[in-house]
């Protein structure tokens, strides 16, 4: 069974990597349009491939957040991908089986997923 | 939509929306196949003229566009199980919503995916604080967010991604304790007016 007791070890986990965490000038923004268009086309489980993908590979210098309606609601579900000192990224049509290619590529080594964006898809 | 809870995320989003501190989320089922969802907030609330038409797909808050279909789509959804949607508001005081489903009618969607959700709207306000119950003859699901903050204490964040997956999975195992399948066949024959 999950306990509290668990979440107690990630509070310590957590701590420790502040420490030594990058400030936020470095920080890689990912942004999920979660309104009800996107929510409609399938970005719950997007969004979730983002956090699970980023807990995984452990990467704090990356944060993922929730928008509301970005304004291509047909293009839904979208991403939008902020690197300090680049030009935005968005991402259109995204599955959750997308994400990690993104991450990979993209937040890791710092390549944008072409195929995906709205460059691409318009 | 193709889950109720979709629409749960949906709506709720109007409480971040409105700027509440609190939102309680309850789900309760009963031996007859009722589901009652109640989404509670202490938000700014409505005018009374603004309730009135809430629901009308072409009443937004929204200064981009001039349609907002979260709460129309939830309400025909609730209706077309037999059910309904009631919103009682009050300028400066919240806004709660509350909708009846038959989940044995043909044209109820699925619960679908609750751990995944509720976890992802504490994930994306992590400051409000959140109830969520799920009580069924079966069992219950239960969640606070203001016990959560207790153990991670000021530094850790609920928009953690280790946060998020804790909270997904610790309520994926309270669900199965609590979950009640729906069977088809009683459906198809009509047992439920």
């Amino acid at each position: 069974m999950k306990s509290l007791e668990e979440l107690k070890a990630i509070r310590e986990k957590m701590k420790r990597q502040m420490e030594v965490r990058d400030n936020d000038e470095n920080t890689i923004r990912v942004v999920v349009g979660m309104a009800t268009c996107g929510i409609a086309a399938g970005a719950r489980p997007v969004m979730t491939a983002f956090l699970d993908e980023v807990e995984r590979r452990g990467l704090t210098n990356v944060s993922v957040s929730q928008t509301g309606c970005i304004g291509v609601c047909r293009l839904e579900p979208v991403a939008e991908v902020f690197v300090p000192g680049e030009e935005k990224v968005t991402y259109v049509k995204l599955r959750p089986d997308m994400v990690p290619a993104i991450v990979e590529q993209h937040l890791v080594n710092h390549n944008v997923v072409t195929d995906y964006t709205i460059g691409a898809a318009e | 939509m193709k889950e109720l809870s979709l629409h749960l995320l949906d709506v709720a989003k109007n409480s971040v929306t409105a700027g509440a501190g609190h939102v309680d989320i309850s789900l309760t089922e009963d031996d007859e196949g009722w589901l009652t969802v109640s989404i509670r907030d202490d938000g700014r609330g409505m005018d009374p003229e603004f309730l009135a038409r809430v629901t009308d797909p072409f009443t937004t808050t929204r200064t981009t566009r001039k349609v907002g279909l979260g709460l129309p789509l939830y309400r025909l959804t609730a209706e077309q199980t037999g059910g309904s949607l009631d919103i009682q508001s009050t300028v400066g005081a919240g806004t709660t919503v509350t909708a009846r489903f038959q989940r044995r009618h043909l044209d109820c969607p699925p619960l679908g995916d609750l751990p995944g959700t509720i976890a992802l709207l504490i994930q994306g306000s992590p400051d409000i604080e959140f109830t969520y119950q799920h009580a069924t003859p079966n069992g219950t699901a239960e969640l606070s967010t203001a016990e959560l903050r207790e153990v991670l204490g000021e530094d850790v964040s609920l928009a953690e991604p280790e946060v998020f997956a804790w909270i997904q999975d610790y309520l994926t195992e309270q669900e199965e304790q609590a979950a009640v399948s729906v069977d088809p066949a009683a459906m198809i024959k009509g047992e439920i007016s």
